[in-house]
């Protein structure tokens, strides 16, 4: 919404100048999103004549110009054709800044000639002015005249309007606000009714009171339509809006003078004598003031003649090409109505039609102003156009005025700790046009205006916006001792821990989006239509995403476009596999693309068990069971790579994470370039440690005894799972054993095909006493009997 | 007597020449082997009268203890020779780079988020959750957005398509509000926590992505005011910014879920083409907040005539750009390595109140 200060200083008596405004404006809530003052911005320009014209004797399309400005008679070089001797147009001194061309003017001179300041264009003014040359203006204006005075410039305010604020639509309701927050005395002009002559000839009836419950008109005769006058046509230029002629700018400045939308039909193209306001029939077309055809349904309030049978408006929306106003147009039927907001939010919505009346009528338009409008409207119409006006008729019965509600002033400290007075509280709802009925319990009633108004704590936030928020005390809130375990829970310990974890592991955190593309979500199990967005921002990010796997894997690959192919990523986030509430599970998910730049001493470590280690290490830091994992391989979902991936379960039914290679094939799919490994922790899947046992530890066991190792060398079939092997070794003892690592694995020569040799070192932790040779033969045996047990082979 | 003399003399001589540990070791046998010279002249005492034997025995002993000591300080001298020698050859050129290990970092985001909860935390404020996909109930209505108000609007709100058989449409939260409206709903005052967490909204411009974070807050109790709110942000403010104090006013605003409601800014300076607080005649809008709607209270089961409180929300990602000179938000989403490295956080920087937040 913009208005300017002229049009504020029609309501407001005040001496504010535009800054003082806009600072008043943004403390009392109404959110000032620019000021613009050419007035400042053109300080320097003023009007000036050339009183000779010479050609500039080292260039042809230069003159040199004897000028009479301001600053005395001046020597100004002009490129433009235009510059001529008698000319009045304006000057800009040496040191302007000129908005239009981005400069400050500098004396230089030009072809060896010292321009003693410019003559300027619209453009280089930042005026609406389409001729290339410097301005043309009136001979009467006196020398140094000011741009600003000249072009009818003043400063323009524009702010954001709030939904619930609907009369600041409004300059009035614009300036009631300021005057209540002490900028100024409220002055807008009362509206006197205009007596008319005789009944209107055109009547009006309303079929759907849901859409629109009331609807007034009158007939205004004998008008003289044209263009309107300087002043009306200045202040909608000031505010961005076009003038058309007499009738439609007076219903323009109306509906931002005081937020009340109004329309006007020519009479001689209505047919019939009745004003029908109904609903949409779904069949019908309707071509509005915009020059669009509208096809308005049961839901989208139409105004209709000829019985109701031909639509020629959008009601409280946009009026139809049909019956429009032209400067031909000598009877008029002036409406002002009353339409259910909602209504009107939802035709613009659905028709894709917006205007400033349905901007107005979609928020709440006062409901008691279709007769006020009128008046005010005819007013003008007489005013400016002419013309005798029939008497109003009224259809319907607008929506009852807010009714009052009982209101405690100390409700004003109970909520904001502001300590004011009761004076005080009421005499600021009151110059925001409250009605405010003091004693021993008040009673407030709400201007029809402000349909915002419900109850007590709306009075509080009248009182205290006005008063002023820096008014607000400084309490600070009870101290509490935090919980003595900590704010977080187990699981957003857990989060926590993982995050900082993984970073130190040397994965990148990445935040991708919880969205990806449908038929990405199917490739990883998810794509559900119940996950799909009606409304996406992008068809490729339509579907919530059921892993954080797809969008990591196009992050690796956008990476390795750049140059950079040896990504490790992570991200700790959502996933959905429904959309209930309990749909949602967070992932701990990492991604490696080992592509380690070469090294002088050789590759590394094998990559895919580095990541196993990282997503071992990391388990353990969260302290996830790792001692009870299953690992199991081979029956992983399908977009990991078959042989190469192997999930971490407590049973089939609680898997806690799938590993390893991701399948190439999904990876192509994705336009990735693999190898590319990922871990995927469901963390919801985590239990949390058990019981309260509280932080102490048991005592350490720390054995005295030497601990000595044995080495045995086992062959075993290729299918068969060397981790298998060492939980039966590690099972043969378990008070002996404390460690089995495999030191070795070799096929060749002396190993049977398909079948591998298996090399372990057993550490064997004596206890109590040294063991004897007897007992560390004995122990050995039941090494390789589990071994055996377990269908390996002790390698002789 | 000069014999002994001249012996001694050839052998201290012979211990000096001796190059290597083999040599020296020739000439140990030579001397003090069993037929060394030593050796003989030691074995010879036993034919000699007793007050001969007096008067030659420490001669003797004199003598082989000089030898030994100067052969073990030879013995020393050429073996610390030899090592230095071996080490020598030894000797491994240290510029060649170590294999290199990945940096790993903590995104920004995520950085501050830990920072704002660890500041919450220290106010006494918990963490609560809530899901992403929400209902019409806890992400509009019960926040009293009345059905299809044009406030709704303002949140450019994404749908999932409407369930099949319900026709129900579920919204991707446009705030971390319903989860105050779940805590509400789930626990009795007093209330004091904030919820961090995705938000959604269909917007997408140099300054707007789809998806964004915010830490909501929410205080109930019986007399909490618009005072403790003010007190709250502020002091939640500095402490964010690492500052003693945050110069900030309040601004009037509207959300339907609060009454009254305002905008926080801080005062700052953008004029250098950084940002500078306290400083400087602009406002930095900081966040949104006031009194918690008495709508929203009887929606969520609470009686506004005894409970009161105060909301307040802000944007991480938003945030964590303002502190830590970010100039763009869309890369924050990325997962570009190079900007993650130079944007990402050390895992050893976890906030906590003794080395401060960052």
């Amino acid at each position: 919404m913009k208005f300017t200060l002229s049009w504020l200083k029609d309501h407001l008596e005040t001496s504010a100048d535009v800054n003082a405004v806009a600072e008043a404006m943004t403390m009392a809530g109404l959110e000032v999103e620019e000021v613009n003052d050419p007035v400042a911005k053109l300080a320097a320009f003023s009007v000036a004549k050339i009183v000779s014209a010479e050609r500039h004797p080292n260039a042809d399309r230069l003159q040199v110009c004897q000028v009479d400005t301001v600053d005395g008679m001046k020597e100004i070089v002009c490129g433009a054709p235009n510059a001529r001797p008698g000319l009045t147009t304006i000057y800009a001194p040496i040191g302007a800044y000129v908005p239009g061309l981005d400069v400050t003017l500098v004396e230089k001179p030009v072809r060896g000639i010292v321009s003693n300041g410019m003559l300027c264009s619209g453009g280089e003014l930042q005026l609406p002015d389409e001729n290339d040359g410097i301005l043309e203006l009136s001979d009467d204006l006196a020398v140094g005249t000011s741009a600003a005075q000249v072009f009818g410039l003043e400063p323009v305010i524009d702010f954001e309007v709030t939904p619930n604020r609907p009369d600041w639509l409004g300059v009035a309701g614009i300036a009631r606000d300021l005057a209540a927050a002490g900028l100024g005395t409220l002055k807008t002009p009362a509206i006197e009714p205009v007596a008319g002559k005789g009944a209107s000839s055109i009547s009006v009836r309303i079929d759907a009171p849901e859409l629109c419950p009331t609807f007034g008109g009158r007939v205004i005769r004998g008008v003289k339509n044209g263009p309107s006058p300087k002043w009306l046509q200045e202040r909608l230029t000031a505010i961005g809006l076009r003038p058309i002629n007499a009738l439609v700018d007076i219903t323009n400045l109306i509906s931002y003078d005081r937020a009340r939308p109004l329309h006007v039909y020519d009479i001689s193209k209505l047919e019939g004598t009745e004003i029908v306001v109904r609903a949409g029939q779904g069949e019908e077309t309707l071509t509005a003031l915009d020059g669009k055809e509208y096809a308005p349904k049961a839901a989208d309030c139409v105004i209709a003649d000829n019985t109701g049978t031909r639509a020629i408006g959008l009601g409280g929306v946009m009026g139809g090409e049909s019956t429009g106003c032209s400067l031909e147009t000598v009877d008029v039927f002036l409406e002002s109505a009353w339409f259910t907001p909602i209504v009107i939010a939802q035709t613009g919505r659905a028709l894709g039609i917006h205007s400033d009346a349905q901007y107005r009528f979609a928020r709440g338009v006062d409901t008691h102003s279709v007769v006020p409008g009128l008046e005010l409207a005819t007013k003008l119409i007489l005013e400016l156009c002419g013309g005798e006006a029939s008497e109003i008729v009224v259809a319907g019965e607008a929506p009852a005025a807010p009714a009052g509600f009982a209101f405690d002033p100390a409700f004003v400290k109970r909520l904001t700790g502001m300590d004011l007075s009761e004076d005080r509280i009421a005499d600021i709802l009151t110059a925001l046009d409250f009605k405010v009925e003091r004693g021993a319990s008040w009673t407030v009633t709400p201007p029809t205006a402000r349909r915002d108004a419900h109850g007590p704590a709306d009075l509080v936030e009248e009182v205290a916006r006005i008063e002023g928020f820096a008014s607000l005390p400084s309490t600070p809130l009870p101290a509490v001792a935090p919980p003595a375990g900590g704010i977080l829970s187990v699981r957003q310990s857990r989060v926590r821990t993982a995050r900082r974890a993984l970073a130190s592991m040397g994965y990148a955190e990445a935040v991708t989006w919880s969205f990806t593309k449908q038929s990405k979500a199917v490739l990883f199990g998810g794509g559900d239509d119940r996950l799909v967005l009606e409304n996406p921002i992008a068809s490729d990010l339509d579907c919530m995403r059921p892993s954080a796997l797809p969008n990591l894997i196009e992050a690796a690959a956008r990476n390795a476009a750049r140059g950079h192919a040896d990504a490790a990523l992570f991200e700790i986030g959502p996933i959905y596999l429904g959309d209930g509430p309990k749909d949602q599970r967070t992932t701990i998910t990492g991604l490696v693309a080992p592509h380690a730049d070469r090294h002088w001493q050789g590759a590394g470590d094998d990559a895919l068990f580095a990541l196993k280690a990282d997503l071992v290490e990391l388990l353990e830091l969260i302290g996830a069971p790792v001692g009870s994992l299953q690992l199991v391989q081979g029956q992983n979902r399908e977009w990991w790579h078959p042989g190469r991936s192997a999930r971490l379960q407590l049973g089939p039914k609680n898997i806690i994470v799938e590993f390893g290679a991701l399948h190439p094939s999904i990876l192509k799919t994705l336009d990735a370039d693999g190898p590319m490994l990922a871990f995927e922790i469901i963390l919801d899947n985590v239990p949390e440690p058990k019981g309260k046992g509280g932080k102490a530890r048991g005592a350490a066991n720390l054995p005295n005894l030497m601990p000595l190792s044995r080495d045995f060398a086992f062959v075993l079939d290729e299918a068969k799972a060397v981790g298998d092997l060492v939980k039966a070794v590690s099972g043969a003892d378990k008070a002996l054993i404390t460690d089995v690592r495999v030191f070795d694995v070799y096929r060749g020569k002396g190993v049977p095909e398909g079948q591998k040799s298996i090399a372990i070192e057993v550490e064997i932790q004596p206890r109590e006493a040294t063991l004897t040779d007897a007992e560390i033969e004995a122990l050995m045996a039941k090494v390789v009997a589990a071994a055996t047990k377990a269908g390996a082979v002790l390698r002789s | 007597m000069t014999d002994l003399a001249q012996l001694e003399t050839e052998l201290i001589n012979a211990i000096g020449a001796a190059e290597t540990v083999a040599a020296l070791e020739e000439v140990r046998v030579a001397a003090l082997g069993k037929s060394g010279s030593i050796s003989l002249l030691l074995k010879g005492m036993g034919q000699l009268s007793p007050d001969e034997r007096r008067e030659r025995g420490p001669v003797l002993n004199g003598l082989r203890d000089r030898v030994t000591t100067a052969l073990n300080a030879r013995k020393a001298d050429l073996e610390a020779s030899e090592l230095n020698a071996r080490l020598l050859t030894e000797r491994v050129d240290l510029t060649l780079p170590s294999r290199p290990r990945r940096k790993g970092g903590v995104h920004p985001t995520m950085q501050v988020m830990d920072e704002m909860i660890a500041i919450f935390a220290e106010m006494g404020f918990a963490v609560a959750e809530g899901p992403d996909i929400e209902d019409d109930f806890h992400n509009f209505t019960a926040l009293n957005f009345p059905p299809k108000h044009p406030a709704r609007e303002m949140h450019d709100t994404f749908f999932l398509k409407p369930d099949a058989e319900t026709g129900e449409r579920k919204v991707l939260r446009t705030h971390t509000s319903p989860v105050q409206v779940r805590t509400m709903m789930s626990q009795k005052p007093p209330i004091r926590i904030i919820a961090p967490g995705r938000t959604f909204r269909k917007d997408s411009d140099a300054t707007h992505t789809p998806m964004f974070h915010q830490i909501e807050g929410l205080v109930i109790d019986r007399d909490v005011n618009m005072g403790h709110l003010k007190t709250t942000l502020e002091t939640f403010m500095a402490r964010f910014f690492e500052l003693d104090d945050v110069q900030a006013r309040f601004r009037p605003h509207h959300f339907p879920f609060t009454e009254p409601s305002a905008e926080m800014d801080i005062r700052c300076d953008r004029s250098g083409g950084k940002l500078v607080l306290n400083t400087g005649e602009d406002w930095l809008e900081i966040l949104g907040c006031g009194m918690v709607h008495p709508n929203v209270l009887i929606a969520c089961g609470l009686d506004p005539d005894e409970y009161q409180g105060f909301a307040f929300g802000m944007g991480v990602d938003r945030l964590a750009m303002l502190k830590y000179g970010v100039s763009d938000l869309r890369p924050m989403f990325d997962a570009d390595t190079r900007w993650l490295a130079h944007y990402g956080f050390s895992a050893f920087q976890a906030p906590n109140p003794a080395s401060g937040l960052s």
